[in-house]
C-alpha cells in the first residue's frame, strides 16, 4: 500500500520539518540497526519519504466493503475533534488538540500469549497485511450518542490467521500505549494505566471486528487512536481499544480496564443493547450527532448478523 | 447608589454565560454535540451561582461589607434561572416533553431524582424571594424555608457526582467548596449555641434580620 502526502494539506497540519527530521533520524539509525530487515520492510522502502505516515496522509486503494453502513457519515470535523480518548483528556474536545505530536512511528505491536508466531511486528508492516477497505460503521457510545464514521482497515481476522493462535486461545487482549510524556492523561489515575480491552476469539474473528488504521481515505487521526486500533461496531466504543501496542491471545477471560473501575457499571461483553440499561442511565435511545432528536439504539448496533456469537446467553446477565 | 450600581454589574455579569452559549450557538461554536454542550454549561451554572449565594453570608461577616447581603436575593434568583435552563433542555432535548419518559427516569435513575429534587426544592425559594413574602411569612419561617438552599446545593453537587464516569475531579471540587461553605455554617452555630449557654437566652423577634 502506498501512502503519499496530500497536496492540499493546510500547513498547520503538516508535522513540523523538526519533528520530520527527526523521525528520518530514528528511521535510518533503526535501519542500520537492523530492524527493518528484522520486520520484513526494505531499507529503500523504510527510509522512503512515502512510508513516513502523517496524518491526513490519503491513503491509496482502499476497496469498498459491503458491510458499509448507506447511513449519513457524520462529518470529518465531528468524527476528530470530539472523542472520548481518556489517555490525552476525559474532556472529549481536548485530545484533538493534545494529540497534535503524538509520534506514531516507529510503532511495533507484540504479538504474544497463546499463539504459535509471537512476534513483534511493524505497524507498517501489519498494514500491509490485506488490502485496506472502507468500512463505514455506525459507532456508538456508551454515554449514549453515535456517529457514522468511514474507517479504513481489514478484518482482524487477518492478522489473527497469521499469527497461528494455539487452541488453548480463547481470548485476545489488546493493550494501548503506556506513555506518560505522550499521554498526559495517564498521570491521572481515572482508570488503571496501561489500557486494555478484550474480546473472545471467536467475536475477534468476525469478519465485522476491524483492524483500523484510517478514516475518512486518510491515515487515522492521532486523537482517533493511531496508528492501529480495533473497531468493534456492535459493542459500545470504549471496546475498540486504541493505539494499541500488544496483542495477547489467552485462555482466561482479560479483564477489561472499564469493567475494572466499575463492575457493576460495565461488563465484559458490553454488546450495544437497548434492553439492558446502565445501571445510572438508559441505553434505549442515542443521540446520532448532528440530529436534534434521541433515536432508538438497536440490538447490537444493528448488526444482527452477530447474534449467533451469542445464542443461548443471557445477555442481562453477561452484559 | 453602590449597591444599585453592583446590582446592574451582577446582573450583566450573570447573563454572559447564556450569552455566550447563544454567541456560539449561532457561531457554530458548540462542537459536535451542542446539546450536550448546553446541558453541561448551564448545570455548571446553577452550582456555580448556588455555591456563590452560599458565599454571600461568610463574606460579609468576614470582609464585615453588609451590603453584600443586597446582592443575594438576584444571585439566588439567577440560580434558579440557568437550574430552569438545565431542566428545561432535559425535558425539552433529552425527553422531548414526554413526562411519563421524564417520571420513569426521575424514579429509576437516582441521579435524575437527586437532580430534579434540587431543582423543585428552588422553586419556592424563587417564588418567596420578595419582600412581600417575606413580610408574609415572618422573618424566622422565611428564614427556615430558605435553609432548604443547602439541601439543594447537596443534592446538586450528588447529582454532579453521580452522573459522571469516572472522572471525579470537577464534581468533587464543588463539593470541597460546598462543605467549607457548610462548615462555617456548623462553626457559627455551635459558637451561637455555647454563646447562648453562656449567657442566658434572649427572647428573638421576627423583626431581627434575617440570614439563611
Amino acid at each position: 500500500m502506498l501512502i503519499k502526502r496530500q497536496s492540499e494539506v493546510p500547513s498547520s497540519e503538516i508535522t513540523s520539518k523538526d519533528l520530520y527530521l527527526n523521525r528520518r533520524k530514528f528511521l535510518a539509525g533503526a535501519a542500520l540497526a537492523g530492524a527493518a530487515v528484522a520486520t520484513g520492510v526494505a531499507f529503500n522502502k523504510i527510509a522512503a519519504p512515502s512510508l513516513v505516515a502523517t496524518a491526513n496522509a490519503k491513503i491509496d486503494g482502499i476497496q469498498k466493503s459491503s458491510f458499509s453502513a448507506t447511513e449519513k457519515e457524520t462529518p470529518y470535523k465531528d468524527v476528530t475533534n470530539y472523542n472520548n480518548f481518556y489517555e490525552f483528556s476525559t474532556d472529549k474536545y481536548e485530545p484533538a488538540g493534545l494529540a497534535k505530536d503524538f509520534k506514531t512511528r516507529p510503532w511495533t505491536v507484540t504479538i504474544d500469549g497463546d499463539v504459535k508466531k509471537k512476534q513483534v511486528l511493524d505497524v507498517d508492516a501489519i498494514m500491509k497485511m490485506a488490502a485496506p477497505e472502507e468500512r463505514i460503521y455506525r459507532h456508538r457510545c456508551v454515554e449514549g450518542w453515535s456517529i457514522v464514521v468511514p474507517w479504513v482497515g481489514f478484518s482482524l481476522s487477518e492478522l489473527i490467521k497469521r499469527a497461528e493462535p494455539l487452541g488453548k486461545a480463547k481470548y485476545v487482549e489488546f493493550t494501548t500505549l503506556y506513555d506518560l510524556k505522550q499521554f498526559p492523561g495517564q498521570r491521572v489515575p481515572v482508570l488503571r494505566w496501561p489500557y486494555v480491552e478484550g474480546l473472545r476469539l471467536d467475536e475477534a474473528m468476525h469478519p465485522l471486528a476491524l483492524l483500523c488504521f484510517g478514516l475518512y481515505g486518510e491515515v487515522l487521526p492521532n486523537q482517533n487512536g493511531a496508528p492501529l486500533r480495533i473497531v468493534i461496531p456492535w459493542k459500545y466504543g470504549f471496546k475498540s481499544a486504541k493505539s494499541i501496542v500488544r496483542i495477547r491471545f489467552t485462555g482466561s477471560e482479560p479483564l477489561n480496564s472499564w469493567q475494572e473501575n466499575s463492575p457493576r457499571e460495565y461488563g465484559f461483553y458490553s454488546n450495544v443493547n437497548p434492553n439492558v440499561d446502565h445501571p445510572r442511565w438508559s441505553q434505549a435511545k442515542e443521540r446520532r450527532l448532528g440530529e436534534f432528536l434521541k433515536r432508538p439504539t438497536l440490538m447490537f448496533n444493528g448488526y444482527d448478523q452477530v447474534a449467533s456469537l451469542y445464542s443461548g446467553m443471557d445477555l442481562k446477565k453477561n452484559f | 447608589m453602590k449597591l444599585r450600581f453592583t446590582k446592574i454589574a451582577i446582573f450583566l455579569a450573570a447573563l454572559v454565560p447564556l450569552g455566550r452559549l447563544g454567541w456560539k450557538a449561532l457561531h457554530d461554536g458548540l462542537g459536535a454535540n451542542p446539546i450536550e454542550v448546553i446541558t453541561h454549561s448551564t448545570g455548571d451554572w446553577t452550582l456555580i451561582l448556588i455555591l456563590t449565594t452560599l458565599t454571600i453570608t461568610p463574606l460579609r461577616r468576614i470582609t464585615r461589607q453588609y451590603w453584600l447581603i443586597g446582592v443575594r436575593r438576584m444571585i439566588g434568583l439567577f440560580a434558579f434561572f440557568y437550574g430552569s435552563l438545565h431542566f428545561t433542555t432535559y425535558i425539552w432535548l433529552d425527553k422531548f416533553f414526554d413526562l411519563h419518559e421524564m417520571f420513569k427516569d426521575i424514579a429509576k435513575r437516582p441521579f435524575i431524582t437527586v437532580g430534579f429534587t434540587a431543582f423543585v426544592l428552588l422553586i419556592p425559594l424563587a417564588l418567596t424571594s420578595t419582600a412581600g413574602w417575606i413580610r408574609r411569612l415572618g422573618g424566622k419561617n422565611w428564614q427556615r424555608l430558605h435553609r432548604l438552599i443547602y439541601l439543594t446545593g447537596i443534592l446538586g453537587v450528588i447529582h454532579y457526582i453521580w452522573l459522571v464516569k469516572a472522572d471525579l475531579r470537577k464534581p468533587l471540587e464543588y463539593a470541597l467548596a460546598l462543605s467549607i461553605l457548610l462548615l462555617y455554617r456548623i462553626v457559627m452555630w455551635v459558637a451561637e449555641l455555647r454563646k447562648n449557654a453562656a449567657v442566658p437566652a434572649r427572647p428573638r423577634t421576627s423583626a431581627e434580620p434575617t440570614e439563611a
